[in-house]
């Protein structure tokens, strides 16, 4: 079944066509990746899917429904849940409401609840709060839940972003170089990350430069060059894919050819 | 009619302007806030103050209306008016909201001048005076907790999300225009309210109390207490409507004093002088 549906998918900027006529399918479930040499357009193919970028043409489907004219904000409510290649979180505010923020859409208590108090806003707060530790747990970031985002290190940054993408449950989850900057052993830790966000039922959609790191977790690799999709497949046919050797990987570590 | 004992009671008397003044202040330090909280820059609260003491003094004068019925309809002209420039100034943000509130209020002292009902230069006079002290303290307090208790929701966390990054807020799903135009909206209905209020504990009102300079005062409220809380801008409130009261002899130094405030606050306490930062959870 498809999950996200991208057709003819354009982006222009004066003088640069960022992305251009993409299609890409990805199937709910898994973990897809996009990689692409530097300015290939993948980040504007994910500020596209999430609609912070509107299209120059082309279209957008999440489960079958257009989205293409949907803002930012009410694709989110539809469950589509981002990370950002540099950082955003909300920095004066604490770890715990960073992630309490990403469930933002999931709670429905009526101004005149919030306003008078009522149980069924506190008993609707208190199921937020368990369930944004919950999200910290999933990241190793319970034990820092009161404390202001901003002095969070780097890696425990990148952790949070996606711990507040999670709280919310979402169907699509956009990683947006989330290995950029960590080190081996935080690499590693992130891969299993990715690995239970994926047994949990949510499609991770990632953009990567190492590319050892994506073939070993990707069930499928969607290439871009130049904004042009130039290969989809396995990571397998990818690192067999003439093209795709030419633009990104580069010639194979020298010895006898495959 | 009050059991307040004769010695307050005198007191009150003597220095009843300054009463209703801190009183009104600090609902606009509130209306102030509701903007700030959101991360927008309005200057528009004292041309919505304004709009709010006019349509009061109109109700009550004109159109002979008792005070509880003016008091709930004359905010409503302030929000009119916020809608009405809510729509395109939404679009603008920051800098440009600011020049655009400012430009309302220019406009609306012209408005006030020229038009012959609204008593050109001299202002609107005889307004009754039936705005109860307890009345404004009692709206002022059920505002701060609102304010106390929205802060403390989903409501409060998308308003602090939005400023901090608007670009992750709507990544988040926060319908970031529609928080814009609410708080536009509250903050327009509560300077509204604070005018109302106003003109009617002081029995006369005049084009040029709400043109540029009240405008600056207001947002030094915010400036000077923060807007950690919405305790802070109110202490800000207070404190600079005090001040002045201590300086009495230099009561042309007004404006310099706000001046300098503005300029001290952004140099030294960049969070104000309660930076203290209220809890963004109920539970
Ligand atoms: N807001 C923008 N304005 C102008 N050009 C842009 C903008 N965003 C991206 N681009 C251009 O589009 C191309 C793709 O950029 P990007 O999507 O960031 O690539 P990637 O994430 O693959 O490195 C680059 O040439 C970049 O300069
Ligand atoms: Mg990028």
């Amino acid at each position: 079944m498809t999950l996200l549906a991208l057709r003819g998918l354009s982006r222009h900027y004066a003088g640069v066509i960022a992305v251009d006529r993409v299609d890409l399918e990805v199937p709910a479930r898994g973990v897809h990746a996009v990689i692409g040499p530097n300015g290939a357009g993948k980040t504007t193919l994910f500020n596209l899917i999430s609609g912070l970028v509107a299209p120059s043409g082309g279209t957008i489907a999440l489960d079958g429904a257009d989205v293409t004219r949907l803002p930012a904000d009410a694709r989110a409510r539809l469950g589509i849940a981002r990370t950002f290649q540099n950082i955003r979180l909300f920095g004066a505010m604490t770890v715990l409401e960073n992630a309490l923020a990403g469930l933002h859409a999931r709670l429905s208590a009526s101004f005149g609840a919030i306003l008078l108090g009522l149980p069924r806003f506190r008993r609707e707060e208190r199921n937020a709060v368990a369930r944004a530790r919950e999200a910290l747990a999933l990241v190793g970031l319970e034990r820092r839940a009161e404390e202001r985002a901003a002095v969070l290190s780097y890696g425990e940054a990148r952790r949070l972003e996606i711990a507040r993408a999670m709280a919310g449950a979402p169907r699509l989850l956009l990683l947006d170089e989330p290995a950029a900057g960590l080190n081996p052993a935080e690499t590693v830790t992130l891969a299993s990350l990715i690995r239970v966000i994926v047994e949990a039922g949510t499609t991770v959609l990632l953009v990567e430069h190492d590319v050892k790191f994506v073939m070993g977790l990707s069930d499928s690799v969607c290439v871009l060059n130049f904004g042009r999709r130039i290969f989809h497949g396995t990571p397998a046919d990818a690192r067999a894919d003439p093209e795709v050797i030419a633009a990104y990987l580069g010639p194979p570590p020298a010895g006898p050819a495959a | 009619m009050s059991a307040v004992p004769p010695w307050l009671d005198d007191l009150l008397w003597t220095y009843r302007n300054v009463v209703v003044s801190l009183g009104v202040n600090g609902l606009l330090a509130l209306s102030m806030y509701a903007v700030l909280a959101a991360g927008q820059l309005s200057l528009g609260q004292a041309a919505f103050m304004g709009l709010g003491a006019y349509a009061s003094a109109l109700l009550t004068l004109r159109a002979g209306l008792p005070f509880w019925a003016v008091l709930p309809l004359s905010p409503l002209v302030p929000v009119g008016f916020a809608l009405l420039v809510g729509g395109p100034t939404l679009r603008l943000s920051g800098i440009y909201l600011a020049i655009a509130t400012i430009g309302l209020g220019e406009v609306l002292r012209a408005v006030y001048l020229n038009l012959d009902v609204l008593g050109g230069a001299l202002g609107l006079s005889g307004i009754p005076e039936s705005a109860p002290l307890w009345l404004i303290f009692a709206l002022l307090a059920v505002a701060l907790l609102a304010f106390w208790r929205l802060g403390r929701s989903r409501i409060g966390r998308a308003m602090e999300a939005m400023r901090e990054d608007e670009t992750a807020a709507l990544a988040m799903g926060i319908n970031v225009r529609r928080y814009r135009l609410a708080t536009l909206l509250a903050s327009a209905a509560l300077a509204g309210l604070a005018g109302a209020l106003s003109a009617h504990a002081t029995d006369f009102i005049g084009p040029n109390d709400y043109g540029f300079e009240p405008a600056v005062a207001i947002l030094s409220f915010a400036l000077l207490g923060g807007v950690g809380s919405p305790l802070a801008p109110v202490l800000g409130a207070f404190l600079l409507t005090l001040l002045p009261e201590a300086l009495r002899g230099f009561a042309d130094l007004r404006l310099v004093l706000n001046g300098v405030v503005i300029v001290l606050a952004v140099l030294f306490l960049p969070r104000g002088l309660l930076a203290w930062r209220m809890r963004r959870r109920a539970a």
